[in-house]
């Protein structure tokens, strides 16, 4: 029976909730990161584009995850490479949007806009 | 003692090395300096009198050499061609054995035989060749012979009487240690000179005293006439010096060695060259020959003698009258051998010797400064010591050479003694009467006047006499008797001219009392002076003799203002060379009160007087130790202490082809004798050496004709045949005639000078063009000027221009062209190679700069599109086919 059910449809597609693929992270992750350089790119505020990088990290986390999970799964009980270093992604991040937000905000007593267009210094 | 001459000439360099070299450092004083030097001669001296002491009894008649017994030996510049040869010898060998395979192969190759069968040839052995002169070995040691223990003596014992004096006459001078260095040095030269046992010491010695010569003339260096008559000398004896050079090149390359002892022994071997022949010994001759001409001052070469006066006195006594200017002489008897080979060669140096004799004489006559008419009379009388060599009579030649070293050195320090008395007044028509004022002085000089005059029985006579007399009796040429009138006119003159030297300086009237001119002894500035054009003030007081007496010194206007300021009566009318000699304390005390402010002279101190009294003593018994034979019997007596007998083992007898005079019978007797009698001692024997000479049988005439061919008219066999065949009476008529002749000089030069003054004058007057020839010196300065020292001067100049025009032309023409060519590539570099890359750069900015500059906006957002833009290129670039394949898998 429960074999039966694990070879219905449903129970393939229960099954696949219950232990989602891999590729279906990695697509996940592949749309944050999308999205995160979309933001990147198109938007003028520097906060806006700070969370866009945030996106992108977590689309890294996501990826790490995924695949310390898809190791372990598959055997390898000691992959927790990924997880750790997610951990270590989010620390990183955390000083960095610490550090970011204080630029911004040094940024915005000099020059009174944080919008990126404006702020064309690198042409210099 | 023999064995130590060794030292003889190593204590005058020791002497010189420590005044030389310490004298300025540590301040040596005078007495200190002194001692060191006049030590180092005196015992230099003891030494060589107890060498020649021994040598002369236990030696003698050999040659002693210091490598012979190991007593002084040192391989100077060893033959390093015993490797060459063997080299030779194993280049022949091969060269043999090659040209035997050759030989073989083409044996073998003519009779067609086949490989393998045996061919026999014979080859000559192709012979070594050795070069003669391929293992010259020169050492250094010493040689003592009878030429070289004479001259040896004349140097050290003449060198110290001179050295004493020099102390009493350089006194107060600055240079005193650099004085009495030179002439230490000049010492150690002139010993190696006549100590030397071959030909490469000779040259030492010989360039040696050649450098002391032209350090010592130019000694006061500060004055230009020194300096110029110091280069004068040195490049006149490099003319010499190198018809020396050339003939010891001959030497070596004939004889294979510069050993005097093998030398002469080899040259004696040779035939003999008469006139018309023209050999090796005669290119050798005349090599030597020039030589001595340059150091000896002989015509051509003459003319720096009577300029080397311009050395200190004492020099000139020393290396100008008795020691270096009879180094020729001691190299013409050294090589008798090689001359009596060549009897062109011995008639050249009799006609030089006697021309010289009488032209400088000649000029003697006329010249007003006392040094240079001694230094002519030095001339002059060289002349006859070659003429002595010329005519075969060597032995008389080196005692001329002694005789001449004693009466010359006393007169030259006689002269030095009158000129410090004078205060350094050379020009003798400022003296006169000086007798009273220095009677030492005088009384030596005297003694040195009759010498040199040839007056019975002093010195100069005995070796002049011989001198005439072996010039008259002469074999080996023809026409002896015309230089035999050449040189007795000349001894006339001699004493003529000493004569009128004597009266000049010592006797007559005190002129310099009366003669207001100066100091200088110049014709041009005395004749300005007496029409008043020229004020008399020592502005060049350096034209005499004189030591320098520091910066303190008073001479001249300063001299004068200063002796007005404290009113001294001779200020008024000071002589200019009036330099107050502080240090005499011999000085009179009336000095500078004498109405005509003139100096009154003194006698010279102990240290000058002595010297000159021992020379005096010399000069008047010098020459009894060659008494003529015409006194003693027709013997030369005295046996070894004679000079004749003494000097006859180094001449070469061309008769019997042997050294010594004996006679062929006298020769084979000798030999007889010391076979019978055991062993060599014979020969040490007196008896044996005084067999009896040639010049003692006074018919008969038993001595072998010389081999020169037949010499015609001879005057004193002429002489002889008149007075009824005696020799002795021939002799002695040659000695009433020099002795007429010296008595004729003397008389006329007393007449001309003393009893009729006005003579002199009168004579130079109507003989004018000869008295202006004469006292011009022939003019040949001028000659020489012309012919040789303006055409050098003409070629150096030429060569300049060429230097100049020519070569720096074609080296600043290359530079031109290379600058030329350098700006040409700059140009080239500056526009086409710059040009393309600039054009390049050029080109590139104006097409890619709005490109870039457009793309750096500034924007961060921008900078990050491209870079995703590059990520997703890069990912496309891998993983695009992986991609596009999962793609269309997919589907």
């Amino acid at each position: 029976m429960i074999l039966l059910w694990q070879d219905s449809a449903l129970g393939r597609m229960s099954e696949g909730i219950q232990h989602p693929d891999l590729s279906k992270f990695l697509v996940i992750g592949a749309l944050l990161f999308s999205i995160g350089v979309a933001g990147v790119l198109v938007r003028r505020n520097i906060i806006v584009i700070f969370m866009s990088i945030e996106l992108i990290l977590n689309a890294a986390n996501l990826n790490f995850i995924a695949f310390s999970r898809y190791l372990q799964e598959t055997g390898n009980v000691n992959a927790v490479a990924g997880q750790v270093f997610t951990v270590f992604i989010i620390v990183v991040a955390a000083a960095e949007a610490a550090i970011g937000l204080g630029l911004v905000i040094a940024l915005y007593r000099n020059r009174g806009t944080v919008f990126v267009d404006k702020i064309d210094l690198l042409k210099w | 003692m023999h064995r130590y001459i060794w030292l003889v000439p190593l204590l005058p360099l020791v002497g010189a090395a420590i005044n030389g070299l310490l004298g300025r450092k540590f301040r040596f004083s005078e007495r200190l300096v002194s001692a060191v030097a006049v030590g180092s001669v005196a015992l230099a001296f003891l030494i060589s009198v107890a060498a020649v002491v021994n040598y002369g009894t236990t030696i003698w008649p050999k040659t002693y050499v210091t490598s012979d017994d190991g007593a002084f030996k040192y391989t100077w510049i060893p033959g390093g061609a015993t490797e060459i040869t063997e080299g030779l010898q194993e280049r022949a060998e091969g060269e043999t054995t090659k040209k035997a395979s050759d030989e073989a192969g083409r044996v073998a190759r003519e009779r067609g035989t086949k490989p393998g069968e045996a061919v026999v040839v014979g080859v000559t052995h192709a012979p070594v060749r050795r070069g003669q002169g391929s293992v010259l070995d020169v050492e250094w040691s010493y040689q003592l012979d009878p030429l070289s223990s004479v001259f040896m003596l004349i140097v050290t014992g003449v060198g110290l009487c001179i050295f004493v004096f020099a102390t009493g006459y350089m006194h107060g001078d600055r240079g005193f240690y650099r004085f009495f260095s030179y002439l230490g040095l000049f010492m150690f030269s002139m010993l190696i000179l006549v100590m030397g046992s071959n030909f490469m010491m000779m040259f030492v010695g010989w360039e040696g005293v050649g450098l002391c010569s032209y350090l010592l003339i130019g000694y006061y260096f500060d004055r230009k006439e020194a300096g110029d008559a110091s280069r004068k000398a040195f490049i006149t004896n490099r003319v010499g010096d190198f018809g020396f050079a050339l003939a010891v090149f001959g030497v070596i390359a004939t004889f294979g060695t510069t050993q005097y002892t093998s030398v002469m022994s080899q040259a004696s071997a040779f035939p003999i060259e008469i006139i018309g022949q023209w050999g090796i010994m005669s290119w050798i001759a005349l090599g030597l020959f020039v030589g001595a001409c340059g150091k000896s001052a002989q015509i051509p070469l003459y003319v720096w003698l009577p300029d080397a006066m311009a050395g200190p006195t004492p020099v000139s006594a020393l290396i100008h009258a008795a020691t270096m200017v009879t180094a020729g002489l001691y190299m013409l008897t050294r090589t008798n051998v090689i001359f009596q080979h060549s009897q062109a060669m011995m008639l050249v140096v009799a006609i030089i010797g006697a021309l010289t004799a009488l032209f400088a004489a000649t000029i003697g006559i006329t010249q007003n400064d006392i040094k240079k008419v001694l230094a002519y009379s030095t001339v002059s009388q060289l002349g006859f010591m070659f003429l002595a060599c010329g005519v075969g009579a060597f032995v008389i030649g080196i005692f001329h050479v002694m005789t001449h070293a004693f009466f010359k050195a006393l007169m030259f320090l006689g002269a030095g003694s009158v000129i410090h008395a004078m205060h350094h007044e050379q020009d003798m028509r400022r003296m006169g009467g000086l007798r009273k004022y220095m009677p030492k002085t005088y009384w030596t000089f005297f003694a040195g006047w009759l010498a040199i005059c040839g007056v019975i029985p002093f010195a100069g006579f005995w070796s002049k006499d011989e001198i005439l007399w072996n010039a008259a009796s002469t074999e080996y040429f023809h026409s002896g008797w015309l230089l035999w009138l050449i040189a007795t006119i000349a001894a006339t003159c001699t004493a003529f001219y000493m004569t009128r030297l004597m009266a000049l300086t010592f006797w007559g009237r005190e002129r310099f009392l009366e003669v207001r001119a100066g100091g200088q002894a110049d014709e041009a500035h005395a004749a300005a002076y007496d029409e008043g054009k020229a004020v008399h003030v020592a502005i060049d007081p350096s034209v005499a003799d004189r030591p320098h007496h520091g910066p303190e010194e008073r001479v001249g206007v300063a001299h004068v203002l200063e002796a007005e300021a404290v009113g001294e009566a001779e200020a008024t009318d000071t002589r200019g060379h009036d330099v107050h000699d502080h240090h005499d304390p011999h000085e009179p005390a009336g000095h500078g009160q004498h109405p005509h402010g003139s100096v009154v002279p003194h006698e010279s101190p102990p240290s000058m007087w002595v010297p000159l009294a021992v020379l005096a003593v010399l000069a008047t018994v010098g020459g009894f130790v060659g008494i003529s034979p015409a006194f003693a019997g027709g013997q030369h007596v005295g046996g070894r202490l004679n000079i004749v007998n003494w000097l006859d083992p180094v001449i070469w007898n061309p008769a019997t082809g042997r050294f010594g005079k004996e006679t062929s019978a006298e020769v084979t007797a000798l030999e007889e004798r010391n076979k019978s009698v055991a062993g060599r001692e014979a020969v040490r024997q007196e008896g044996s050496r005084e067999a009896p000479l040639p010049t003692e049988s006074g018919e008969g005439h038993a001595e072998p004709p010389l081999p020169y061919g037949d010499t015609g008219f001879n005057l004193a066999h002429a002489v002889q045949g008149v007075l009824g065949g005696s020799h002795a009476a021939a002799e002695w008529f040659f000695i009433v005639v020099s002795l007429l002749a010296a008595g004729l000089g003397m008389g006329l030069g007393y007449l001309f000078y003393i009893r009729k003054p006005e003579l002199p004058d009168l004579w130079a007057a109507r003989l004018s063009s000869l008295y202006r020839a004469s006292f011009n010196k022939y003019w040949i300065d001028e000659l020489y000027g012309a012919l040789f020292t303006r055409r050098t001067m003409d070629a150096a100049r030429a060569v300049n221009a060429v230097d100049s025009k020519g070569i720096d032309g074609a080296v600043n023409g290359a530079a031109w062209l290379t600058r030329q060519l350098s700006r040409f590539t700059g140009a080239t570099d500056r526009l086409v190679v710059d040009g393309a890359v600039n054009g390049v750069a050029g080109f590139i900015k104006l097409l890619m700069s709005p490109l870039l500059r457009a793309a750096q906006t500034g924007v961060a957002a921008n900078y990050a599109l491209v870079m995703i833009l590059g990520l997703v290129a890069a990912v496309g670039l891998y993983f695009g086919k992986d991609i596009l394949a999962a793609i269309t898998g997919a589907r």
